[in-house]
């Protein structure tokens, strides 16, 4: 199968704009709220947000931090795939705050299960939310749903959903898993 | 590379660099998740580690069953007092009975050099060298470039001085070969009986005179005199050998440049370093104490994701 296109860089902005004033909304300036991207693809998103924030509203007090999921993951050891770790860094607490997950894609819901473990090791949050540029809806393993969603996608489980994040040229594909 | 080269740990000759450069990139992971107020990752839980110490140990027994813990492993520990080793059964009798009960990876400890190269030829399990006699301790060489690496950057060039019992010391041989394998001068130092005669073929400088040894050195990591291991004298007295391998606060001010002092544990204040040294800025003892628990987690994940 031929890469589909389904999101290409300006759709993108527009979608990151809504999300970024969603969050404000519900959020106000982020005195009690925390953004953490789940690493590694996550974090670039949650940069990208944070950054759109801060530039809709420069007197926030939004901080931003990345997790790395790996030693959570249900699947150590049961794929042929070799688990890489990347690093975490949660400078602050996130006791009593309210946490926004940040991934890129929404497949399965388990990335999401192994990081709503690993968050526990750094406090008790008020709530967590979730935040997803891409929802593969019907695909679900876990009862697990985003709160904020940049575009829901109806795909095969044999298909592969690529984010790409580049300078000005950010697009989304669905491909077929093989290639 | 994300995956280790090897199924056991027996010692660092079998390791490759991109090895030594993945574990220290897995313990970076995991140094960060010991300093957490949680300090538990759920990844081995389905793992079950046999701790096998044949003789003494304090630091690596803990560090070993610290680093199990906080992985999630279920942990049993075996030590050769009140075993039936005194009733005459075999290593391999011993550690193929507690692998009929479902253990998955052995930690082991042995007076004999080769013992856990010995054991991975014999028995159907994932080994890893915690200390095999005069031979190797690969975690102990591993936590030590680990450590340094943190305080002077990448080791390329560096020039590392060890000092003491090379001879009967296997925390000297692993780290020879660490160092070695990530690209830095190593010399060794101490009593001509106590250096062996065919270290030259290891591609180390070797030095008598202590001193002169410390002049052009990155880094030292004083050795302690293996006295458990000595059937015979090595030198006239400890006295001195003190005055002439002891690390003093005037010998480390009388240097060029600030040096990094090293020592595995467990120190003999007085003997190879005085407390003022231990205890000083220049001393990273206790990060190399630190360290070991993450390298240990490193390693034992690493080897968990390779079992079957």
């Amino acid at each position: 199968m031929k890469p589909k296109k389904i999101l290409g860089s300006n759709e993108i902005e527009t979608i990151l704009n809504r999300l970024s004033f969603q969050l404000i909304e519900d959020h106000n300036s982020f005195e009690e709220t925390v953004l953490i991207g789940i690493q590694p693809r996550g974090a670039y998103l949650s940069k990208k947000i944070s950054k759109l924030i801060d530039s809709f509203d420069p007197q926030n007090s939004l901080k931003l931090g990345f997790l790395d999921i790996t030693f959570f993951r249900d699947d150590f050891r049961r794929t042929e795939k070799v688990l890489k770790a990347s690093s975490t860094s949660l400078e602050f607490s996130i006791e009593n705050k309210i946490v926004v997950l940040v991934d890129d894609v929404l497949f399965t819901g388990r990335s999401i299960r192994a990081a709503l473990n690993a968050i526990q090791s750094f406090g008790r949050p008020k709530a967590v939310k979730l935040l997803t540029l891409i929802d593969r809806r019907f695909s679900r393993e876990l009862p697990i749903q985003p709160d904020y969603c940049g575009l829901q996608v109806d795909s095969r489980l044999n298909e592969k959903v690529v984010v790409n994040w580049e300078e000005n040229n950010d697009s989304v594909y669905l491909t077929s898993n093989n290639e | 590379m994300s995956e280790l080269s090897v199924n056991n740990l027996l010692g660092i000759k079998y390791l490759n660099t991109d090895d030594l450069k993945l574990i220290f990139k897995t313990a970076d992971n995991f140094k960060e998740v010991i300093n957490r107020k949680i300090k538990k990752v759920p990844s081995l839980r389905d793992v079950t580690i046999a701790n096998l110490f044949f003789e003494n140990s304090t630091r690596t027994k803990l560090s070993f069953e610290l680093a199990q813990k906080r992985l999630s492993a279920d942990v049993v520990n075996f030590s050769s007092s009140g075993s039936s080793i005194s009733k005459g059964e075999t290593l391999i009798d011993t550690v193929n009975n507690i692998l009929s009960m479902k253990v998955d990876m052995i930690v082991m400890r042995h007076p004999s050099p080769g013992a856990s190269v010995f054991l991975s030829k014999n028995v159907d399990s994932c080994i890893i060298n915690a200390g095999d006699g005069t031979h190797e301790h690969p975690t102990q060489a591993l936590l030590d470039a680990y450590s340094l690496q943190e305080k002077i950057g990448d080791l390329k060039n560096k020039n590392i001085l060890i000092v003491g019992d090379i001879m009967h010391s296997r925390v000297a041989l692993s780290n020879i070969f660490a160092y070695q394998k990530l690209g830095a001068n190593i010399t060794v130092c101490g009593p001509k009986s106590l250096i062996p005669n065919d270290i030259s073929s290891l591609d180390v400088k070797v030095e008598t005179n202590f001193k002169k040894a410390l002049n052009d050195t990155d880094a030292v990591n004083m050795l302690r005199i293996q006295n458990e291991r000595m059937s015979e004298t090595y030198f006239p007295s400890i006295r001195e050998y003190v005055q002439q391998y002891g690390l003093t606060k005037n010998i480390l001010d009388s240097l060029e440049k600030e040096i990094i002092v090293m020592h595995p544990g467990p120190i003999n204040r007085g003997v190879e370093i005085t407390s003022e040294v231990a205890d000083s800025e220049q001393a990273i003892i206790l990060d190399q104490v630190e360290n070991g628990v993450a390298i240990r987690m490193a390693v034992m994940y690493l080897l968990a994701s390779k079992l079957k």
